[in-house]
């Protein structure tokens, strides 16, 4: 009984960490290729999950959702780097801050006007609809399709980053922005496919949320915070590290929500245990990054650009 | 000096000019994920105001729209404006506790009246009541005590009680404690406020097999939860008595999904009354959706100015005369049963509906039953209501 609520504990933890995974690794490669810190990666995440519901509403198709809120996102994040953010790539981080927490406020009052306050309807495909029974106990199918869907992702990254042409353009913008540009190599090209793909991987996490959370105006902010201290964590422009910290990071919150609560009250009485537990649960990831903080300064796996930058 | 006179001649004059119409101040949260709360609470007294031609006992009125954007120094602000600048006699609206709490003593104290059409704070129902506050909503801890109560008649056992780990979520499971008999809570849940994902706990509560689950999870976070715990298989095994989380506000995001699941609440779109049939009607005509309860409540505060005004004449600077209107709550509530208690709240029916699909196929709540007549709050007995 405990190993089957252990085990289905490890892969909702698992499940939240490759949906972070998706958003940490568009944020991770912005910021570790152009130096730039983007909070409005939250909105692009918000911006998908609209896209897809707003194409789920008109199609009924679930497919279509998908290409609607990763398109649309990639189109986005595409403009927005070409019209309002290129300008910001060579100031001041704190400059880009406040830029991009503008464009946060920006968007969520543009999707109000849109779609109106109150969070709209989003659904599960109904051929994902149902429980899958694994080692005795039944889980959301939807949620191994969104475990599927970031691994399949993660994959994808790997050969692109590590085995193309444009992956290893990448790999040499981060570290030799100059030496890549004098060669003959379009800089500015290779940020904006940059960006244009975070930009779609946030709004590929954000439709595949929609049905797991409410869509509504906002929704992209807790999500950013809990994607930063994933980049945090696996270290400033790293795949890699975004990959494992994401990881760790969901099965952490998630295991701590599980079972804290109930540690806490062997220790406590169950007055100061009801209250302590969620608390102290939800304090976990950030004890973590603490941690790492001060044992490895640079994240898990830090990279040459993002150490010396 | 000069400046200021000349400002002050034509604020003077500007005011003359307004002073044939009654202004009316409304305060609710117009924006963020709460705003679908307060515009429905907007859109129901417009609604009333229109139907009458403008008027609310058959004086012309001026509404001034304010939004509280859900943070206590922004309401302070917009009530002095209220008070000080617009000079309101009266303030209705009003949509969360933290608010009200913030404003409830301003308003009062300046003896101006305040109609409450939502949110509705322990003290003051009891230690701080007022006589110039009126609610025509509930105690806050009414929809979770006629749930307690709907689960000691059904004679569920093994009850497991969930909600946020803030105030609200506190009084709602305490208030589900104080009627809920006969049976145990196995299990307290308490999920930090900002927590969106919930599979850890659905787990958990899976694994447990209650009879039944209580749970208070209000605006978009039980849009998150009615979702993850349908997928999760679970709406087929484990009844759901709710609070405050499928509404008229969160009904439209959740359709099917939220089928099944029970809710206590004071009013239903389905109360079959002329009066309710002729609001529901009305309100789908103009809005193009089906009132939530808290459009409800927010018309029969529009009716219960509507009756007190017309019976001083229009004259609600006679506050004794006013108060004495009000109190009399001569008007027909939507919801049937409707009078003051000593401390101003109603005493009314409490209900008990599950989400269901209406006569026109949209996912709506259909009444199921009345565990609770007549009843009031249990703060009551700590108001010790003054004369005005």
């Amino acid at each position: 009984m405990t190993l089957q609520l252990t085990l289905s504990q490890l892969m909702n933890g698992l499940q939240l960490g490759v949906l972070l995974f998706l958003l940490a690794a568009g944020l991770t490669l912005v910021f570790g290729i152009m130096s730039f810190v983007n909070l409005a990666h939250g909105s692009l995440y918000m911006l998908g999950a609209y896209f897809g519901a707003a194409a789920f509403a008109k199609t009924e198709s679930f497919l279509l959702a998908l290409l609607a809120a990763v398109v649309g996102a990639g189109i986005v994040g595409l403009l927005l780097d070409r019209f309002a953010l290129t300008k910001l790539y060579t100031r001041d981080h704190l400059d880009q801050v406040l830029a991009t927490f503008g464009l946060i406020l920006f968007f969520n009052e543009l999707i109000r006007i849109i779609w109106g306050p109150g969070s709209i309807f989003m659904q599960v495909p109904d051929s994902l609809s149902q429980t899958v029974e694994i080692f005795g106990f039944s889980y959301p199918s939807y949620r191994f399709a969104i475990i599927g869907v970031g691994l399949l992702v993660a994959l994808g990254l790997y050969l692109l980053i590590q085995k193309t042409r444009v992956g290893m353009l990448i790999r040499a913008g981060a570290t030799h922005p100059h030496m890549v540009a004098s060669l003959g190599v379009n800089i500015k090209w290779l940020n904006t496919l940059v960006f244009a793909l975070g930009a779609a991987l946030a709004g590929l996490a954000g439709v595949m949320a929609g049905p797991i959370v409410s869509v509504q105006p906002g929704m992209g902010e807790p999500v950013l915070i809990l994607t930063l201290v994933v980049i945090i964590i696996g270290g400033l422009g790293s795949i890699r590290g975004a990959f494992f910290a994401a990881l760790i990071v969901g099965v952490v919150d998630t295991l701590g929500r599980a079972f804290m609560p109930t540690i806490m009250r062997g220790i406590f009485e169950r007055n100061t245990a009801d209250a302590a537990g969620p608390a102290i649960a939800s304090m976990l990831i950030y004890l973590l990054m603490a941690l790492v903080l001060a044992f490895k300064p640079q994240g898990l796996f830090p990279t040459s650009a993002g150490a010396t930058r | 000096m000069k400046r200021t006179l000349i400002a002050a001649a034509l604020a003077l004059s500007l005011s003359a000019v307004a002073s044939a119409q009654l202004k009316i101040g409304f305060v609710g949260e117009l924006s963020g994920p709460q705003a679908p709360l307060g515009q429905d609470q907007y859109d129901a007294l417009m609604l009333l105001i229109e139907q009458n031609g403008g008027k609310l006992g058959g004086v012309p009125v001026q509404v001034i729209k304010e939004d509280s954007q859900l943070k206590p120094d922004v309401a302070n602000q917009v009530v002095d404006k209220l008070l000080d600048k617009d000079k309101v006699q009266i303030i209705t609206g009003i949509t969360f506790s933290n608010i009200m709490m913030a404003v409830h003593k301003k308003i009062t104290d300046k003896g101006v009246f305040l109609i409450g059409s939502n949110a509705g704070p322990s003290p003051v129902a009891g230690a701080q009541c007022s006589p110039y506050f009126f609610s025509t909503s509930w105690q806050n801890d009414n929809q979770a005590e006629v749930v307690g109560k709907f689960a000691s008649d059904k004679g569920y056992k093994n009850v497991i009680a969930m909600a946020p780990n803030y105030q609200a979520g506190k009084d709602f499971i305490a208030g589900f404690k104080r009627t809920y008999k006969g049976g145990t809570i196995i299990d307290e849940i308490y999920t930090p406020l900002n927590q969106q994902d919930f599979s850890a706990e659905l787990a958990q509560v899976a694994s447990k097999k209650p009879d039944a689950l209580y749970v208070f999870y209000p605006g978009g976070l039980g849009v998150n939860f009615v979702k993850q715990f349908q997928q999760a298989g679970l709406n087929k095994s484990i009844t759901v008595m709710s609070a405050s989380t499928v509404d008229g506000t969160t009904l439209p995001a959740l359709r099917e999904a939220a089928l099944g699941w029970l809710s206590g609440t004071f009013w239903g779109p389905d109360f079959p009354n002329d009066a309710n049939q002729k609001f529901v009607a009305a309100f789908e005509k103009k809005y193009n959706r089906i009132p939530s309860q808290y459009a409800a409540q927010s018309y029969d505060a529009a009716q219960l100015l509507d009756s007190a005004i017309r019976k001083v004449g229009g004259k609600v600077e006679n506050k004794k005369a006013f108060h004495a209107a009000l109190k009399a709550a001569d008007f027909k509530s939507i919801r049937g049963n409707f009078k003051f208690n000593a401390n101003q709240f109603p005493i009314q029916d409490m209900y008990v509906f599950d989400v269901a699909k209406d006569s026109k196929g949209r996912v709506s709540l259909r009444t199921v039953s009345k565990p609770l007549t007549n009843h009031q709050d249990s703060y009551v007995g700590q108001c010790n209501m003054k004369p005005i």
